[in-house]
């Protein structure tokens, strides 16, 4: 099979196919979200909102309404999805 | 006053474009690129507050008129024509290029019409010659595509043009100024601009057209019409309370389509139209602020949502598919390609791109005016398209799985092109100063504080780390081949299947009407025949006698009448 692939790919494997890479990537996401969180205690918010003053509120509504979105967005798929050809097929 | 400086720029396009066929396709290219340069300059002498007028039927048409809302526009549109015909330097097809020069023409001239008329010829004339754009696909689904675009268009046109003669009836006056949703010419002059600014329910033309058009007629049909009908809508219906409330919903409900999309134009085409929410917010709230901020959001839009139609463009153009189940990997044979789509997917919103400095104006407009619930949905639009354009769309293209396309990457025009509105997607966001100082009023408002830098590095940080915990978790919806139903299921299934069913009632109908008279018809005849045939009653010859005996008897009645009258 991972010869299969790397045939496919004709051998041609970069930095960013190693699974180490992608890890350190990931890694680095976390960290930098870690110290943007923390950010919030060092300095002064000009908020309009009461909500806002609520400590790493954008970090946390940028997370949940992601997840609220992906999952809206499959419960959406049950209904709305059809083949490829749904618009074709009379014809 | 100049010659040139009385003329609508517009007409530099729309009448340059007659002599393309004739021109040497070497010498064509570099035409092509000079008329809207010359627009540009043509845009740039213009003083605010020119007016050109000619009367005609009666009426004062204005055919020129510069503020400072309009050169906004003006100079977009000039810019984003450069870039796309950039990007189609490749590109041989005269009719593509004659029409993509006339809609873009027609879009700048009816940015500077100065009345409702004149506006509405310029209106029907990107309708009409954008199609063109559609159909050069020459495939069997462009035409009908096409044909429903067009059908839309020229509907909006149509509307524009009676809610014209209404305001007129009204007011006594074609001068396009604030109109308003008080009367009834306000709001058909509203469904009109509604229709092509892809307002809620009458959006399915953008996503059902642009995923159709070629490769590079997708790049032109991005910048134009609905950035006109925002211009539209700003000159005619600025701090119209609804429009906060239409822009809300067309802000978010987009997303969800953009993120179960499998065709990266659609896709892309679903966040075209989230972000014209965000403008058409700004127009609703009304004020200085909101109105800048939507000045810019277009400006800028206008860049970094063709830079990201030029990438696919240039994906489908070498690979032939634009769908995200066939793609991924591409960052091997493609890098330039990738790394200006990831430029254009940063300049969405990242601070140091030109999406920060204007989407975040309407976002602190709307939460000056206190609309909490407004302000909650932009964020979550804005969070939607990160998501699905920023995220979603360079990973499954350029990265994820490798669907193994070994290509060559985009050829020199594009990645010039490419390279070009990258390069004013960073400028602008890095020296915002040029961007603020040709809005239609005066900027106070700074982008680069802590508070927003951090806030929108909050959000776009941890909706990037809820990408990728979906991801890990094989939560975040797969990439499959699939058509989702959206509005154009109304006209395209269940309009032609009631029109069928109804044809066919009718045809029962008619069926049993004609059955039922010829029935008639036919009891009719026998009656007919049994009463006055060869056998009928009414056809005996009768004998003399028994004629007397009712002779008598007739007599005998009225003899008997006359007496009873008597008494």
């Amino acid at each position: 099979m991972s010869e299969e692939r790397e045939r496919k790919t004709d051998g041609r494997r970069s930095w960013l196919d190693d699974p180490k890479t992608v890890r350190k990537i990931v890694l680095a996401l976390f960290v930098l979200c870690g110290v943007l969180f923390f950010a919030d205690g060092f300095y002064e918010k000009h908020s309009h909102f009461g909500v806002e003053d609520v400590f790493g509120f954008y970090a946390l509504y940028g997370f949940v309404m992601c997840v609220v979105l992906v999952i809206g967005a499959k419960l959406m798929r049950a209904f709305l999805m059809r083949g490829e050809d749904y618009y074709d097929r009379d014809r | 006053m100049t010659a040139i400086a009385s003329i609508n720029p517009g007409l530099i396009l729309i009448l340059g474009a007659l002599p393309i066929p004739l021109l040497p396709q070497a010498i064509r290219r570099l035409y092509l690129l000079a008329l809207p340069a010359l627009g540009f300059a043509a845009v740039y002498q213009l003083e605010p507050g020119t007016l050109v007028t000619m009367e005609a039927f009666g009426m004062t048409l204005e055919l020129l008129q510069v503020d400072r809302l309009s050169l906004v526009w003006g100079y977009i549109f000039n810019i984003a024509a450069f870039l796309g015909f950039l990007f189609a330097w490749h590109d041989r097809d005269a009719v593509q290029q004659i029409s993509a020069m006339i809609y873009a023409g027609a879009a700048i001239a009816a940015v500077f019409a100065g009345d409702l008329v004149t506006l509405f010829i310029y209106w029907e004339l990107t309708g009409i010659s954008s199609v063109f754009l559609i159909w050069a696909s020459r495939t069997d689904a462009a035409y009908r595509c096409g044909m429903r675009y067009l059908l839309i268009q020229v509907s909006s046109g149509v509307i524009l043009l009676s809610g014209t003669v209404a305001w007129y009836m009204l007011t006594g006056s074609i001068d396009f100024t604030h109109i308003g949703v008080d009367s009834l010419a306000g709001k058909l002059i509203l469904l009109a601009f509604g229709i092509k600014c892809a307002f809620p329910l009458l959006h399915n033309w953008l996503q059902d057209s642009y995923p159709e058009a070629t490769v590079t007629g997708t790049v032109i049909l991005s910048a134009f019409t609905t950035k006109l009908a925002v211009y539209a809508l700003a000159r005619g219906f600025a701090g119209t309370e609804v429009l906060i409330y239409i822009g809300a919903v067309m802000a978010i409900f987009p997303v969800f389509y953009a993120l179960i999309e499998n065709d990266l134009r659609r896709l892309l085409a679903y966040a075209l139209n989230n972000q014209l929410g965000f403008m058409v917010v700004g127009v609703g709230v009304g004020t200085e602020l909101a109105l800048n901020g939507t000045a810019a959001q277009a400006f800028s839009h206008i860049l970094y949502k063709g830079l990201l139609f030029m990438t696919m463009g240039a994906v489908l153009f070498r690979t032939g598919t634009c769908k995200a189940s066939e793609l991924g990997g591409l960052f091997k044979s493609m890098p330039w390609t990738a790394g200006f789509c990831i430029i254009g997917a940063a300049s969405m919103a990242f601070p140091l791109f030109a999406g920060f400095v204007s989407k975040s104006m309407i976002i602190t407009a709307v939460a000056v005016e206190h609309h909490s619930m407004i302000w909650g949905a932009l964020l979550f639009a804005s969070v939607g398209v990160f998501l699905t354009c920023g995220l979603k769309l360079p990973y499954f293209t350029f990265f994820g799985q490798d669907s193994g396309h070994r290509v060559k990457e985009a050829p020199w025009n594009m990645l010039a092109a490419m390279g070009l509105t990258a390069f004013l997607c960073v400028f602008i966001g890095c020296y915002p100063a040029v961007l603020y100082d040709i809005l239609p009023y005066p900027v106070d408002y700074k982008p680069y504080t802590s508070y927003h830098v951090i806030q929108q590095l909050q959000i776009m940080m941890f909706t990037a780390l809820a990408f990728v915990i979906l991801l890990t978790f094989r939560i975040f919806p797969t990439d499959s081949k699939s058509t989702n139903l959206d509005s154009d299921w109304f006209y395209r299934k269940a309009g032609p299947w009631a029109a069928k069913r109804l044809l066919g009632a009718l045809g029962a109908m008619g069926k049993s009407i004609e059955s039922a008279l010829t029935q008639a018809t036919t009891n009719t005849i026998t009656v007919i025949k049994r009463h006055h045939g060869p056998e009928g009653m009414m056809a005996k010859t009768l004998h003399l006698s028994s004629m007397v005996v009712w002779v008598v008897a007739f007599l005998a009645f009225i003899l008997l009448m006359d007496f009873v009258r008597g008494l």
